[in-house]
């Protein structure tokens, strides 16, 4: 495993590891099941349609209590889930692309009423044109709604970051929801080995859901969902936004003792052969793997590339990542985008990591790569593209362009 | 309680909707919804659902809530989908032995007819096909009063609103109401009913309470006069209430199990003008050479009461 | 912890307000005095009043408590004076009279 670091591994691992190979969407419905949470409302929408159908499949065989709620949208999913989360029970729901739009509106509530509800998000191209095929235009469409996004490399990763995702949310100095992303049908639907936790370790991990205020709390009423005038509105905002910084430990936390239980370790992002590393790929989700894979070839001609996958996007960790590329001492980096933002200038990982490094003084020089577009195969050979551009950028032998497209026809 | 009612009793129970809200003068609203919490039983709990609305922001103003009940505002036009949520929750705690064996919770949410019959009709129709058990409540005053008085499809035809203003070559508002709640009777929910502030509140009262402790989903439709948007004098709002069931422009009936039971029939059916005329609203429609405009009202409320009369008939 | 709404106000630094805007209190409104929007107010006079409760479930800001099956003075607190109580009454026990 990548992630298997050597600190955990001298401590007494809590849980036994079951081997098996299943797909991104089995392993956040395993998840599920383990955890069992309370309510699940959703509406069914590729590629995240399996993991409702999964968990209602596990209901129906009486292996969970959870409650399913058939809802007639996802704009109800959410509303329903905020409803439910309210009210006092451990909340989840699934969705992809247009149905994460269409919740839009109920994001902000969810995250405005600080209440931890656990999104799958399946990441799909968002329309037009309609397409079912990944990348990160629904998750970045929802990045300024107050959730936590954590991004997901493969299907272990997707099963690890849900499992991290309730303790994160549900902590009191946190009270936000969280959004766990994989790439659909790429992770969502793709079988791989997988090392699983027993039941009894994820229980406990997760542990029980206890708010202090709920709807439901007998004599004990409470209002949710004011009307604010502008005497406190800003004031609620500026809450939660340090909320939001406040989740940047508790995720270290919880990373931390996710690793005493399994052994694998995570952080805000993963640096994959990085020590040395002049010519840098940041990215996010599945064409990590890809990148990794170029990055090894490369290094055996001696070209010192590496990796910087970023796993958590929401907080963003921008002092973090610009010590990273500080410390490696990189000549040039590329910035992938599965999105684009339609602002003239590249996508947001773009605009966010290029304003990390200006404010941390890391000038090195970056190009912003647009890639993998409604599902647009993303291979070695354009890593070993990207790298070549990079040195010449480095070099000085061309101007870095300011934004550029991968595997497109022109 | 249908045949020993006591407006004495009803009024002994405790009051849900504390004062200080900031609905204007003579609210039809806040009326209605003291009327339906009087419908549950003392000591009973509830969660009260509420659509954006002037409801909404005028009785949750941070950090003033009227609510004596826990009380949970989402958005405009999920107040359905909300409640589903929040009863669901209520079920699952329960049976997970999460809240006490004793403990009984009522969950009954408030919309107005923007969020109830136009930008809530989705999550509505969806909360009711469910079978969550829960209670809605369509406060119809008959246009977007929140907002500046926008006609919605419940707001009768000709009225003067103002996306719908009556000028040199507009009569007001071209179409005509929205039968919602026949619309939701066509769910084949358990209890479905419509009604307005009489005299003793008699029909409102027995209503909200068999809605309230029908199992399953149940909806109330209750018209509720805006004096602003109505244009009217506040203090007469139980006269057009009275005239608006006396012309049958707003008939009281319910529908039990899918059994239409129409609860008033008047002896003499007055003529539409009766209504009309104290509203501001309609005021365009008095002058001279609009009495065809009144004849076409007239027209219309007649086949609708005709078609309820035949629903009623037959079960 | 339950919510004291005295410790609300518009010069509470961000850090005192409620997670969420939650309210952990309920009926906290009535301390909102909406009594002084009033531009008439209604008087009920004793001698005519029967008792009838007419006048109570039509009021649209809860300020006709009934206490034992009689309603009780009017909350001048809260009363906007829309006047609807006067009207109803069939005893003509209820006047509104200009402030």
């Amino acid at each position: 495993m990548n992630h298997t670091d050597k600190n955990c591994k001298t401590i007494q691992m809590t849980s036994r590891e079951i081997r098996d190979r299943m797909s991104g969407n089995e392993a956040v419905a395993y998840a599920i099941r383990q955890i069992d949470p309370d309510v699940m409302p959703a509406f069914p929408i590729t590629p995240s349609t399996e993991i409702p159908q999964m968990v209602s499949t596990y209901i129906a065989n009486g292996e969970i209590g959870t409650e399913f709620i058939p809802v007639e949208s996802e704009h109800s999913a959410m509303s329903a889930a905020i409803g439910a989360e309210a009210a006092g029970a451990r909340t989840i729901t699934a969705t992809s692309s247009a149905g994460l739009a269409l919740m839009w509106e109920e994001l902000l509530l969810a995250a405005s009423n600080r209440l931890p509800v656990v999104l799958a998000l399946v990441n799909r191209t968002l329309s037009g044109p309609i397409n079912i095929n990944c990348d990160h235009s629904d998750g970045m469409g929802a990045r300024d709604t107050g959730w936590i996004q954590i991004y997901a490399e493969n299907n272990q990763e997707a099963y690890d970051n849900y499992i991290q995702a309730f303790p994160i949310a549900e902590d009191p100095r946190v009270h936000l929801p969280v959004m766990i992303c994989q790439d659909g049908f790429i992770t969502s639907h793709a079988v791989e080995n997988i090392s699983l936790l027993e039941d009894d370790a994820v229980k406990r991990f997760v542990g029980q859901y206890e708010p202090e205020e709920f709807l439901l709390n007998p004599g004990r009423p409470v209002s949710v969902g004011p009307y604010a005038v502008s005497d406190y509105s800003m004031e609620a905002k500026k809450g939660q936004e340090d909320a939001m910084e406040r989740a940047g430990s508790v995720i270290l936390e919880t990373a931390e003792r996710f690793c005493r239980m399994s052994g694998r370790k995570y952080g805000f992002f993963e640096e994959y052969r990085m020590e040395d590393a002049e010519y840098v790929l940041l990215l996010m989700g599945s064409a990590a793997g890809t990148a990794k894979a170029a990055v090894d070839q490369l290094r055996q001609q001696g070209i010192r590339a590496g990796v910087l996958k970023l796993r958590v996007f929401r907080p963003f960790p921008a002092a973090e990542l610009a010590e990273a590329i500080r410390r490696c001492g990189c000549r040039a980096l590329a910035i992938l985008d599965r999105c684009e933002s339609y602002n003239g200038v590249g996508g947001p990982l773009g605009s966010e990591v290029t304003q990390a490094l200006y404010r941390a003084k890391v000038y090195t020089e970056t190009v912003n790569y647009i890639y993998g577009l409604a599902g647009r195969d993303f291979t070695v050979e354009h890593v070993f593209g990207i790298v070549d551009e990079l040195r010449d950028v480095a070099d000085g032998k061309v101007l870095p362009p300011d934004h550029k497209y991968i595997g497109l026809r022109s | 309680m249908n045949n020993n009612y006591s407006l004495k009793t009803m009024m002994n129970r405790p009051e849900r909707l504390a004062p200080g809200h900031r609905m204007c003068a003579g609210c039809g609203a806040t009326i209605g919804v003291r009327a339906v919490l009087r419908g549950l039983h003392e000591g009973d709990r509830a969660v009260i659902g509420n659509a954006t609305g002037c409801l909404e922001v005028s009785s949750y103003m941070y950090p003033y809530t009227a609510w004596e009940d826990s009380y949970i505002h989402n958005a405009f036009e999920n107040a359905g989908a909300t409640l589903s949520g929040v009863e669901t929750a209520y079920k699952v705690l329960k049976r997970r032995g999460k809240l006490g064996e004793g403990e009984q919770f009522k969950f009954i949410t408030f919309g107005g007819d923007g969020g109830t019959y136009d930008i809530g009709f989705q999550s509505l129709s969806g909360a009711m096909e469910r079978g969550h058990d829960m209670v809605y409540v369509c406060y119809d005053n008959g246009a977007y009063m929140n907002t500046g008085i926008q006609r919605s499809s419940a707001t009768p035809m000709y009225a003067d609103t103002t996306t719908t203003p009556a000028g040199k070559v507009s009569a007001g508002k071209v179409q005509y109401r929205k039968d919602l709640s026949a619309i939701i009777a066509e769910h084949y929910v358990p209890y479905v009913a419509q009604t307005t502030f009489t005299r003793d509140f008699r029909d409102l009262h027995r209503k909200a309470e068999t809605a309230i402790y029908t199992e399953g989903p149940a909806f109330l439709n209750i018209m509720t006069p805006c004096p602003r948007g109505w244009r009217y004098e506040t203090s007469r709002i139980m006269e057009i209430c009275r005239l608006a069931v006396e012309t049958c422009y707003w008939p009281l009936f319910e529908v039990v199990e899918g059994k239409w039971i129409l609860n008033y029939q008047p002896k003499n059916k007055l003529p539409i003008e009766d209504f009309l005329r104290p509203q501001g609203r309609f005021k365009h429609l008095f002058k001279p050479g609009n009495e065809e405009l009144i004849g076409r009202f007239q027209e219309e409320v007649d086949k609708r009461w005709e078609d309820l009369l035949y629903r009623c008939s037959r079960t | 912890m339950r919510t004291d709404i005295r410790n609300i106000t518009p010069s509470t630094p961000y850090t005192g307000l409620t997670e969420g805007l939650q309210l952990y209190a309920a009926g906290t409104s009535r301390q909102f005095m909406s009594g002084e929007w009033r531009t008439s107010t209604p008087v009920l006079d004793m001698e005519k009043c029967r008792q009838c409760l007419l006048c109570a479930p039509v009021c649209p800001d809860s300020c006709i408590p009934v206490a034992d099956g009689k309603r009780q003075a009017f909350d001048y607190d809260h009363c906007k004076g829309c006047g609807i109580c006067a009207a109803v009454c069939p005893f003509g026990a209820i006047a509104m009279t200009e402030d």
